[in-house]
């Protein structure tokens, strides 16, 4: 959770509004975490945590006239958020980079892929001529094993297949060897096996580039997998913050139990029945008052409604950072609970 | 439940022309989107049918419930074959067949109410003519739902993806279907919500008697929900079986590669109250704040 | 392709014998001058008129004039005569035709050269004064009728009767061969008149185009890539937002080369146009069947063009 001698993404107190006619819609509302070099941190969250807008908030890309934003995003020690536009274009593309959730709507339909490629080449190798650029591109696509790719240069997105127009975009963000790879849903958007080749071929990218990588998704199962570290996202807050092993063996949210419940699982007893959490996310105008979660949360209690908890560190374990006002002793005794009889995997 | 086909299909070919070019339009040739099919959807049961993207799974599902013309094959319903059911007949069968489908926004009539589009299939059938009948028709199905009956004045734009989703099942159940058709009901939604969906087609299917036909790509969703699964693959039906024995031990490769594919949450399961029982705190319909905790503080 | 472009000339030229006969059925049925009468003039006595209208063939049956006039077309490429002044249809079209192109073409690139920076700048800074005034403006360009902007023009810069001569008035357009200079100058008010109108319309369209495609995630991803603003805004966004724009052009420049009937009034330009108008008030019906069977051309081969051009700017388009 604190920032190690080397970080190559580091976001401190991040917070960010929209004015809009009915209020201030604080999407974001004091976020931090870091990430090293060859690692990758996960952001889970639903609608309206406030992940993607923190991602786009990091790159630059909603600044408005009805953006407020504060708080620091340092990329490899520059401030981010105080970049000048001319700045911020040259880093976005170059030293940071990001994936969209769905490649055929994230691609221009009427410009060929291998054109989209090279574009990100040569906007920032000044002076790249176009038969360079074209091999970079050419080489992007294999690095980022598209079959063909000779013939594949020349498509345009909806000529590809989804697993394909995915791969095309991560070659384009990684065109110029980013430092930081943001990818927003990468794999929302298709087929369970075409998600797990996507998958491994971004961890096998982020071995063999030496990439931080943030993967935003709302699926427990996608950064189990993937991520070394694990945020989870509610109303704009992190409400709970650790190494992935370290979360899924004790989680303390309720809020990540109540995600760990609802989700159908390969490995839970057949016909067994999901727990929704009840209730939806709540109004980012007009939040909740106290523990944002509170509305919706089956231990609360009456302090939860007026105290609002900061994420701290666990005791035992400082690595893991929980925003819950329960004791840590209770939680535990909630989840022993939660998980009696139930067998290891 | 009987165990009886409600509806089957049988070598099953649905064919769509491929065409090329803007000016020309020249035949390529066809796409088989389903490639002969046999299938039986039994009395009382929930199927699920899995696949990926082209498997043909949406439409098998639309060619079961007449929505599509098959090339070739047959459908059956209550042993009948109904394959080019017309008329007064195919009506008949609407009434008893009924589809959910994934997009809540795009199957909601934006400038409809929700009230008025849950009343739709009175109109369509022409049942329930008084308009006071029908109203309370209506509050009654979206409470079945977990919705509060005032929402029937409302937009569809209005609410969220969850409440649409439950609009459109409200919808579908309105004249007491006997097979329920769910086509990626959950896909667009997100996770919490998805289980609330979940739960509330698993607690209407007890309620209602109805039978259920899921279609999914996500596995696991598939595996909480239904008693059978069948996994298709460019058009063919790979593999059928109970629940139990396709996940604990696939027969085919392909269902083997999916199975590998999906990914997987470690850490113990946190059990959920078991199937037979109602849930202890912290259940409790959507809408409904949750009780305050019952320990001593 | 090459067969496609076949199949719809021929289609075209069904259209055209259809466009032609409903002409003349409506020329017959409407009541309206005799052109016999027009042509003899005000005090012909009767076995003038009934001379005229013998040397006319406007004696004859319906069907047989119509065939006449089929067969002349389809076999000798020949119009017809006129009723008023004699002269072969062909030759009459021939001769304005130049003219007409002229004040088209130029309006044209006008309204192009006009309309696209407004457009893509009033979408980029909304808001703002260009905003505004292009909205506004837009406004001004689409109620204003064009005879009467075309007559104020005069008013105000007509060298013979404006308030600040600085451009030829009404009357002075001569071909491009005989003085270079002379046709360029006269056209100036023209073309600026005619193509007002659709500079409001395109920058409208394109305005609203623009800040649609502006907030499609393809142009965010632009932005990510770190392009320079104007390269997401002109190849990004402008790219995407024209393709519309074009096929509405094509249309437009097919129906304008028919004729541009009021502007070519006003300013007195010897287009096809006027030549239109003429022949409808002498009620000379070979020459209106001309000049609406020419129109009726250029409007076809814009469309078949603008089909083309769509599958060509959207590749999307060209697999079903």
């Amino acid at each position: 959770m604190s920032a190690g001698a080397d970080v190559a993404l580091c976001v401190e107190d991040l917070r960010v509004g929209f004015d809009t006619r009915d209020g201030l819609v604080q999407a974001v509302d004091g976020i931090s975490y870091a990430v090293a070099p060859g690692r990758t941190l996960g952001i889970v969250g639903e609608s309206g945590s406030g992940k993607t807008v923190a991602a786009m908030t990091a790159m630059g890309l909603t600044r408005g006239l009805r953006t407020r934003v504060s708080g620091r995003v340092l990329l490899d020690g520059e401030d981010l958020l105080a970049a000048s536009p001319a700045r911020l274009q040259e880093l976005r593309g170059d030293a940071i980079a990001m994936v969209f959730q769905d490649p055929l709507s994230a691609l221009h339909p009427l410009l060929r892929v291998g054109d989209q490629i090279e574009e990100a080449v040569r906007a920032h190798r000044g002076g790249a001529s176009r038969a360079v650029a074209r091999a970079r591109a050419l080489e992007l696509l294999e690095l980022v094993a598209i079959p063909n790719a000779a013939q594949r240069i020349g498509a345009y997105p909806h000529e590809l297949s989804g697993g394909m127009r995915q791969r095309a975009m991560i070659a384009m963000a990684l065109a110029n060897e980013p430092r930081v790879l943001i990818a927003d849903e990468p794999t929302t958007a298709l087929d369970v096996t075409v998600q797990a080749q996507i998958l491994a071929l971004l961890r096998r990218l982020r071995d063999e580039l030496g990439m931080a990588m943030v993967l935003i998704t709302h699926d427990l199962g996608v950064v189990a997998e993937t991520a070394d570290e694990i945020a989870v996202m509610y109303a704009g807050r992190i409400v709970e913050q650790a190494p992935a092993a370290e979360l899924f063996a004790h989680p303390q949210h309720p809020y990540t139990w109540g995600l760990l419940r609802s989700v159908p699982r390969l490995d839970a007893p057949v016909g067994a029945e999901l727990v929704p959490i009840p209730g939806r996310p709540p109004s980012l105008i007009d939040p909740p008052s106290g523990c944002r979660f509170h509305p919706r949360c089956p231990y609360v209690r009456e302090r939860h409604r007026t105290v609002d908890p900061a994420l701290e560190p666990l005791a035992a374990r400082p690595e893991h950072g929980v925003a819950c006002l329960l004791p840590e002793a209770e939680r535990q005794a909630i989840w022993s609970g939660l998980t009696k009889g139930a067998s290891a995997r | 439940m009987s165990g009886m086909p409600l509806a089957a299909v049988e070598q099953l070919v649905k064919r769509f022309p491929l065409t090329r070019g803007v000016m020309l339009r020249r035949r390529l040739g066809e796409v088989p989107a389903v490639d002969g099919v046999t299938l039986e959807v039994r009395e009382g049961e929930s199927l699920g049918i899995v696949g990926e993207t082209g498997s043909g799974k949406s439409t098998l599902a639309r060619v079961l419930l007449n929505l599509l013309e098959p090339t070739s094959g047959v459908v059956r319903y209550r042993g009948e074959d109904v394959t080019h059911a017309r008329g007064a007949a195919l009506e008949g069968l609407r009434r008893k067949r009924q589809m959910v489908f994934q997009d809540p926004a795009g199957s909601l009539n934006p400038r409809k109410t929700v009230g008025a589009a849950v009343a739709d299939p009175f109109a369509i059938h022409g049942l329930l003519p008084e308009r006071a009948a029908r109203a309370r028709r209506v509050s009654e199905l979206l409470e079945q739902v977990g919705l509060e009956p005032a929402l029937a004045n409302r937009y569809p734009h209005e609410l969220s993806g969850g409440m649409r989703q439950r609009v459109g099942i409200a919808r579908a159940i309105a004249l007491g279907p006997e097979l329920l058709v769910a086509d990626e009901p959950v896909s667009a939604l997100d996770v919490s919500i998805q289980a609330q969906i979940l739960s509330l087609l698993r607690e209407l299917r007890r309620e209602l008697g109805l039978t259920l036909v899921l279609i999914a790509h996500d596995l696991a969703v598939v595996r909480h929900v239904c008693d059978r699964v069948a996994v298709m693959h460019d058009g063919k039906l790979v593999e059928v079986a109970p629940v139990e024995e396709l996940y604990r031990a696939p027969r085919e490769a392909y269902t083997r590669e999916l199975l590998a594919a999906v990914p997987r949450i470690p850490g113990l399961v946190p059990s959920a109250a078991p199937a037979s029982q109602p849930d202890a705190p912290p259940a409790g319909g959507p809408q409904s704040s949750p009780p305050s905790s019952s320990s001593s503080t | 392709m090459a067969a496609y472009v076949l199949r719809r000339v021929l289609w075209g030229l069904v259209l055209l014998v259809l466009v032609s006969l409903l002409t003349f059925v409506v020329f017959y049925v409407l009541p309206s001058a005799d052109p016999a009468q027009l042509r003899a003039g005000r005090n012909a006595s009767p076995a003038t008129l009934a001379q005229i209208r013998e040397n006319l063939g406007l004696d004859r049956p319906m069907t047989a004039q119509y065939w006449t006039f089929l067969s002349q077309l389809a076999f000798h490429a020949n119009l017809g005569y006129s009723y008023f002044s004699q002269a072969s249809v062909g030759s009459l079209l021939v001769d304005r035709l130049p003219a007409t192109i002229s004040l088209t073409l130029g309006a044209i690139v006008i309204w192009v050269l006009v309309a696209v920076p407004l457009g893509v700048v009033a979408a980029t800074r909304r808001g703002t004064w260009v905003d505004k005034l292009t909205t506004g403006g837009a406004l001004l360009g689409i109620s204003a009728p064009v005879y009467w902007l075309g007559l104020v023009a005069l008013y105000l810069f007509a060298d013979d009767i404006g308030i600040w001569p600085l451009f030829p008035g009404a009357g002075s357009y001569v071909p491009f061969t005989d003085d270079p200079w002379q046709w360029f100058t006269s056209l100036i008010l023209p073309w600026i008149v005619l193509a007002s109108t659709f500079t409001a319309v395109y920058a409208r369209l394109l305005r609203g185009n623009m800040i649609e495609v502006l907030s499609e995630d393809y142009v965010r991803t632009a932005r990510a890539k770190g392009l320079s603003e104007r390269r997401v805004v002109w190849r990004h966004g402008l790219r995407a937002a024209v393709t519309p724009l074009v096929t509405l052009a094509g249309l437009d420049i097919g129906l304008l080369l028919g004729g541009a009937v009021l502007t070519e009034a006003v300013f007195g330009i010897p287009g096809i146009g006027q030549l239109n108008y003429q022949a409808i008030v002498h009620a000379d019906y070979p020459l209106i069947q001309g000049t609406v069977l020419l129109a009726a051309c250029f409007v076809i081969v814009a469309n078949i063009f603008v089909d083309v051009a769509y599958a060509y700017l959207d590749p999307r388009v060209r697999t079903s």
